[in-house]
């Protein structure tokens, strides 16, 4: 007999869980790891491995976590996924490898995600198995950005037995998994231990350089560089050009969250940086960034948190255990409805006007896309205003590295191997596809890595 | 990390400090500026480049104590102490053009951004005026440097103890009245460059001026940093520091540095309490 339904992991509860920075979900123990493994089918197809952008063998790491054999089962993850305690807290599995799964024609698909969770965790705790890289090559490679497309591609290429430097342009490595997904969804802790375990493999990591400013990519090859990847990510936030946006009080989402997270805000004043919020807090977006800012501005002390969204919750592109969680903890939701002014006296944020909307035909994305009401404008009171609506390709690497082709939306042109316009320049993750997912960025650094060392082998 | 290799007194409250950053000496220029964190739970502060030296492989910083992390830098941070991170050079360099005459202006601690700027112009060949202020004659430093980076230097105090007795604007508008000046540049607290840009732009001489918003990266991807300049927001990181200072909307950039008043005050406190309580 089948369970129906996965089992369940246990959580903190949402009414004290918004008081603290804590993570929410709390992981299998090792009989529920084992029992929710043993809902999986094994069956012949495994729509699930074509279904992970990285080809994890799901089956087989799912069978070795049922006999109990967890160093067996890190060992298969680990084979194509270099950081499974970040993807199995942050992968959108619902459309990824749980989207496809067999079980999951008639039941509740097999919680893959929370499987690859516990067994990263179980190694984290129990002692990463070490990996000798092989002999070196002599061979140099610059990563410029330590996202998670920047650590694959280090990692992978380090493996191969070349010599890496990442360059990173903030204090910590990371990107987006530091600055940018708040503690309580992806402890900082599990984030410096992958980087850790990327350290003791050799990998040469050089925090505080801008690449652009502090050296641009032709200094990098001046410096003794044969190949250089870049995988500086989407970083740029977007605003939403109304009036009224730079009132005190209005945020991006970005600042909002790297005052929080990297700066560790919410530990003011034991930490320097502060953060301003309000009592009334309103987050702009759908996806997960702003479920992420929302569930944040709950646990600064905020009263009331409504996250304002264009289009319907079908639209809405966020992790469906994100906007879970969010609600649970009391974020409120309103659809179909667009800020167009925001007010302030003394120059701090007080009202925002927003318009209704309904939805109209598909726009390019193939969503339905939101057009105004006429005469729908209503005004709230709002004295924190958190802008989610997206993030651009960082244009500083392009703009400085001459013959580097980048489309008309800023991204850097790539194929899927991360090959550019340039020799020797790759490029992979959020710089190459515009905001995407982690496990992406991870899968295209793993193809870059391939390439690189293909480019080196064949003389460079 | 970066190791303070020599800190020198400039007045009661200011110091001149050479810290090592190889890299930031090595592609700095005038107006670009850094971005430091004093330690692990610091927080990210810009300041301009007063100086750097390639072959040492340091730069030159002149800070004030004003706020938590300048006070604490101030009174903790001397020669052989680390700065956790030190990231730049950052932001655009000034556009030096070496034609007609240029006066450059400085308040306060200004004077030491402003001193790049104006060497630099002079070794390009423009006629450089200084104008420097202060509010009093303890607070002014680096005068023979100036005087060495200028043609012309003008001094002044508010209270008149060293040089002229009055404002910086004062000098200025009369030089403009006077003289075909090219541009202006102005590096001083906002309220300052503001009345620069007036006084320039009354005289129709365009200027120059070095913003100083509230920072958290650096680097173009917060916005923490947003001004606005000639009806544009603008990001002061990356699209700045310098912009030209008679479209520049100077009660935005006023109200914005306000915008953490009751935090600063509040860090500055529990500061002052930490010192208190470890030399007592
Ligand atoms: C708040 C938030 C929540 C998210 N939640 C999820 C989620 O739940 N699941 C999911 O799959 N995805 C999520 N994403 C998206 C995901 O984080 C990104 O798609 C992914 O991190 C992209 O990886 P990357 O390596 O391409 O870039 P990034 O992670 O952006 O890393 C780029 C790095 O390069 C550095 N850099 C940039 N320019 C330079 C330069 N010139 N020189 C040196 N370094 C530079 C940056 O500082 C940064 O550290 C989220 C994103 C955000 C912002
Ligand atoms: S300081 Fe963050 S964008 Fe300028």
């Amino acid at each position: 007999m089948i369970r129906e339904a996965q089992v369940p992991m246990r959580e903190q509860d949402p009414g004290s869980r918004v008081h603290n920075f804590s993570e929410v979900p709390l992981g299998y123990s090792e009989e529920e790891a084992r029992q929710e493994a043993g809902r999986c089918l094994k069956c012949k197809t495994a729509p699930c491995v074509r279904g992970c952008p990285v080809e994890v063998d799901i089956p087989e790491f799912i069978g070795h976590v049922e006999t109990g054999d967890f160093r067996a089962a890190a060992a298969t993850i680990k084979r194509t996924n270099n950081l499974p305690a970040v993807c199995g807290r942050v992968c959108p599995q619902e459309v990824q490898c749980q989207g496809v799964c067999t079980l999951g024609k008639k039941f509740e698909p097999c919680g893959i995600g929370r499987l690859e969770r516990f067994v990263a965790d179980w190694e984290l705790e129990h002692g990463i198995q070490s990996v000798e890289p092989p002999p070196p090559t002599g061979r140099r490679v610059a990563v410029v950005g330590s996202g998670p497309a920047g650590l694959t591609c280090a990692a992978d290429l380090r493996l191969l037995g070349h010599e890496v430097t990442v360059f990173e342009a903030l204090h910590e490595p990371g990107g987006v998994l530091m600055y940018g997904i708040p503690e309580f969804r992806l402890p900082k802790a599990v984030v410096a231990q992958e980087v850790e375990g990327l350290r003791r493999l050799g990998v040469g990591i050089e925090t505080n350089v801008v690449v652009g400013k502090t050296v641009t990519v032709d200094g990098l090859f001046a410096e003794g560089f044969e190949a250089v990847f870049v995988g500086s990510g989407a970083g740029l936030p977007r605003f939403l050009g109304i009036p009224g946006e730079t009132l005190i009080g209005g945020y991006s989402a970005n600042e909002f969250l790297t005052r929080v997270n990297l700066m560790r805000a919410w530990q003011f004043p034991e930490y320097d940086t502060p953060v301003r919020i309000g009592s009334q807090v309103a987050v702009i977006g759908g996806g997960n960034v702003a479920m992420d800012a929302a569930r944040t501005a709950l646990r600064l002390g905020a009263e009331k948190v409504t996250v304002l969204y264009r289009r319907t919750r079908t639209e809405m592109p966020a992790r469906v255990e994100e906007i879970h969680h969010a609600q649970q903890e009391g974020v409120e939701m309103e659809f179909l409805v667009n800020p167009v002014q925001l007010y302030g006296s003394d120059g701090v944020l007080g009202e925002a006007e927003c318009l209704r909307m309904e939805l109209g035909p598909p726009d390019d994305s193939g969503r339905r896309r939101p057009v105004p009401i006429a005469g729908s404008e209503f005004v709230i009171n709002v004295d924190t205003c958190v802008v989610a609506v997206g993030n651009q390709p960082h244009p500083l690497v392009p703009r400085t590295t001459p013959g580097l082709e980048v489309s008309r939306r800023g991204t850097v042109q790539a194929d899927e191997t991360g090959s550019t316009s340039r020799s020797g320049v790759f490029a992979g993750g959020d710089i190459v596809t515009g905001a995407a997912t982690v496990i992406s960025a991870m899968g295209a650094g793993k193809q870059a890595a391939a390439a690189v060392d293909r480019y080196l082998g064949a003389g460079g | 990390m970066h190791s303070i290799v020599a800190k020198r007194p400039l007045g009661p409250e200011i110091a001149q400090y050479e810290v090592e950053a190889p890299r930031v000496a090595r592609t700095a220029a005038p107006g670009q500026f850094v971005v430091l964190r004093l330690h692990e739970q610091g927080e990210r502060i810009p300041l301009t480049l007063a100086d750097w030296d390639p072959s040492r492989g340091t730069i030159t910083l002149v800070v004030q104590a004003l706020g938590k992390t300048t006070r604490e830098m101030h009174e903790l941070y001397g020669v052989g102490d680390v700065i956790r991170d030190v990231v730049g050079p950052l932001g655009e360099p000034s556009e030096v053009v070496g034609e007609g005459t240029v006066v450059c202006v400085a308040g306060g601690v200004g004077i030491a951004p402003v001193f790049p700027i104006a060497r630099a112009l002079k070794e390009a060949g423009a006629r450089v005026v200084g104008i420097i202020g202060a509010r009093s004659s303890d607070l002014l430093f680096w005068l023979e440097r100036m005087d060495e980076a200028t043609h012309e230097l003008v001094v002044t105090t508010d209270d008149g103890s060293t040089g002229r007795k009055g404002l910086v604007t004062e000098p200025l508008a009369e030089i403009l009245a006077a003289r075909q000046v090219a541009r202006v540049w102005a590096v001083g607290p906002a309220v300052m460059m503001k009345f620069c840009a007036a006084t320039a732009s009354a005289a129709g001489v365009p200027i120059t001026v070095s913003l100083n918003p509230i920072m958290v990266d650096g680097t173009g991807m917060c916005g923490a940093c947003r001004v606005e300049v000639g009806e544009h927001v603008r990001f002061a990181c990356v699209d700045g520091p310098e912009f030209p200072g008679e479209e520049v909307n100077w009660d935005l950039l006023l109200e914005r540095l306000a915008a953490y008043q009751e935090e600063e005050r509040c860090a500055l406190d529990k500061y002052r309490r930490m010192v208190q309580e470890a030399t007592r």
